[in-house]
């Protein structure tokens, strides 16, 4: 029986190539479909913010410049990791990053909470020369970011494309990207007021690298840099570390509710 | 198949190709592997029933163990922070200075401290905590905000320094060439008045009218944040101008620099990124720090 089903098999190409494919797949489908099933595979969360147009082209050069390959944004569900980065990534933090930049490779340290951390002064610095505020970086330095402009009129195209995919730009949004570009890195320009209030109040405003006539790749970035880890407080709300107990009966406690 | 033969030389069958007079043995599987095999696949039906495992449309299995990813690091920081409690808890409770005496607490507040800065504020002002141009030396015992206190360095931590925080401490220093509040030569005599306030050398008998204008348009302009005798206000972070210390370098070439285009630090908040507990141990340890140096 066996040897009959094996030489049936082997001998029609077509019908061998099919069952292959369907067995290859087996590994896939069981992987990917229950994403689309299960819903406590990514969280809800109603504050979840966008991107804006100036920190989805910062994005795009993270992209471009490979920043992926030494740089992760995914915070494990390791103690350690927890201690130096903070909270553990959850999947609806890259819920508009399409794709997204978990990245594998730490030879700098991991990106995802790196928004607010450091100054843009700072990263302006840091982004001309690693070496002018870290000594020991061994990171490349990138100063033609600061002299190149940010394609701002292609915008509107990247918004559409992200609109297609699912993220919930308004069609306001794709219409006036461009200038929300120049907005977002102009403070106190209408452009800026106008911004803030398509995409709500806690969006960064800022001359990032400190230039106001002119958006640069490097304001893009900046910008970019300073929002991530900082579209939902969902990671701080739902799984900060509990707050260290006053006494240890209490510390004792939290434990045993951990474990339940 | 065609049909079986026995190579004569090992005695095994052959699979019956032949490739220019060789023949291909069809030796069995060695038992090891085979063993390897059924073990292996043994092991995964028993770790699928313990461990979460498979999806059941809007579920899975979740395993007769429980275990979940989340439940485990979160019960390791619990862990932590319970064996860290008898002493964090003290320095949440204790006031800095009977922290600052009791020694066992110190040595915490050293390792744990070092940790602290080198994952958040090395970055800009270095592992040592000496700082480098734009980015203050906390070393050298000279303070723009505040007395240098523990409390005073604990607050600036915790609101940053033009920062995204309400409370933040905001101090700028306005870009008098530049906005065209004094004129060319004008940033230049003040410049040259403020070098010669560190360095009371620099005023001769050649430059005294120089340096008499200077003085002049330093107390119109400059007076109401860094003071008559330029020492200064710790209270609105405006740097003392006539000690050896210099955010933004202290030649006359850096003055005029800083009297032309102004100037503003910052410093982020670490009020959401750390707890009260870590604030207080890093300002505990950045104190060390200056004591620390000559």
């Amino acid at each position: 029986m066996a040897e009959f089903f094996h030489r049936k098999v082997e001998r029609n190409a077509i019908g061998f190539v099919l069952l292959i494919i369907a067995a290859a797949s087996v590994g896939g489908i069981v992987e990917i479909a229950p994403l689309f099933t299960i819903d406590e595979t990514v969280e809800t969360v109603p504050d979840m913010r966008v991107y804006t147009p100036l920190e989805l082209a910062g994005r795009n050069i993270y992209i471009r410049e490979g920043c992926y390959a030494c740089h992760s944004q995914m915070i494990r569900t390791l103690a350690d990791e927890v201690d130096r980065y903070g909270p553990y990534s959850l999947a609806v933090e890259s819920q508009y990053d399409r794709p997204m930049q978990w990245g594998s490779k730490r030879t700098g340290p991991d990106l995802a909470r790196i928004g607010g951390k450091y100054s843009d002064v700072w990263h302006a610095m840091h982004m001309n020369n690693p070496r002018d505020v870290v000594p020991e970086s061994n990171m490349p330095a990138y100063p033609w970011l600061a002299r190149t402009q940010v394609d701002a009129s292609s915008l509107s195209a990247h918004l559409t494309a992200q609109q297609a995919l699912g993220v919930p730009y308004t069609d306001e949004m794709v219409a006036d990207a461009t200038r929300d570009t120049l907005g977002q890195a102009t403070p106190d320009s209408d452009n800026a007021y106008a911004m803030a209030e398509r995409y709500g109040e806690d969006t960064q405003i800022s001359a990032f690298d400190g230039v106001t006539t002119s958006v640069t790749e490097l304001d893009a970035l900046i910008a970019y840099l300073q929002v991530l880890g900082q579209l939902t407080d969902a990671a701080y709300i739902d799984t900060a570390a509990p707050e260290l107990p006053s006494d240890p009966a209490a510390a004792g406690a939290a434990v045993d509710q951990a474990e339940e | 198949m065609s049909k079986v033969e026995i190579d004569p030389v090992s005695g095994e069958q052959t699979t019956g190709h032949e490739w220019n007079g060789i023949k291909e043995l069809d030796t069995p599987v060695p038992r090891g592997i085979l063993w390897f095999i059924v073990v292996t696949h043994l092991f995964a039906l028993v770790w699928w029933v313990l461990m979460p495992a498979f999806p059941l449309g809007w579920t899975y299995t979740k395993g007769i163990l429980g275990i979940d990813q989340r439940d485990t690091v979160e019960q390791v920081i619990v862990g932590n922070q319970t064996a860290r409690e008898p002493w964090t808890s003290q320095i949440a409770a204790l006031p800095f200075d009977q922290i600052q005496a009791d020694e066992a607490l110190m040595t915490h507040v050293a390792q744990s401290g070092r940790q602290l800065f080198g994952d958040n504020c090395a970055a800009c002002h270095g592992l040592n905590g000496t700082g480098r141009s734009s980015y203050p030396d906390l070393t050298d015992g000279d303070w723009l905000w505040g007395d240098g206190s523990p409390e005073a360095i604990a607050e600036t931590m915790r609101v940053g320094i033009n920062a995204r925080h309400d409370e933040t401490r905001m101090s700028q220093m306005p870009a008098f060439g530049r906005d065209a509040m004094l004129r060319r030569p004008e940033v230049r005599q003040v410049a040259q008045y403020v070098y010669s306030l560190s360095h009371p050398e620099y005023s001769t008998a050649d430059n005294v009218d120089t340096i008499a204008a200077g003085q002049q348009l330093f107390i119109d302009n400059c007076s109401g944040c860094h003071g008559e005798s330029g020492t200064g206000i710790a209270d609105i972070g405006a740097p003392n101008l006539t000690d050896a210390a210099w955010l933004y370098g202290g030649a006359i070439e850096d003055i005029i620099e800083s009297v032309h285009g102004g100037r503003t630090g910052h410093m982020p908040t670490w009020d959401e990124r750390l707890t009260a507990t870590e604030i207080k141990t890093l300002a505990l340890y950045v104190y060390a720090l200056g004591m620390a140096s000559p």
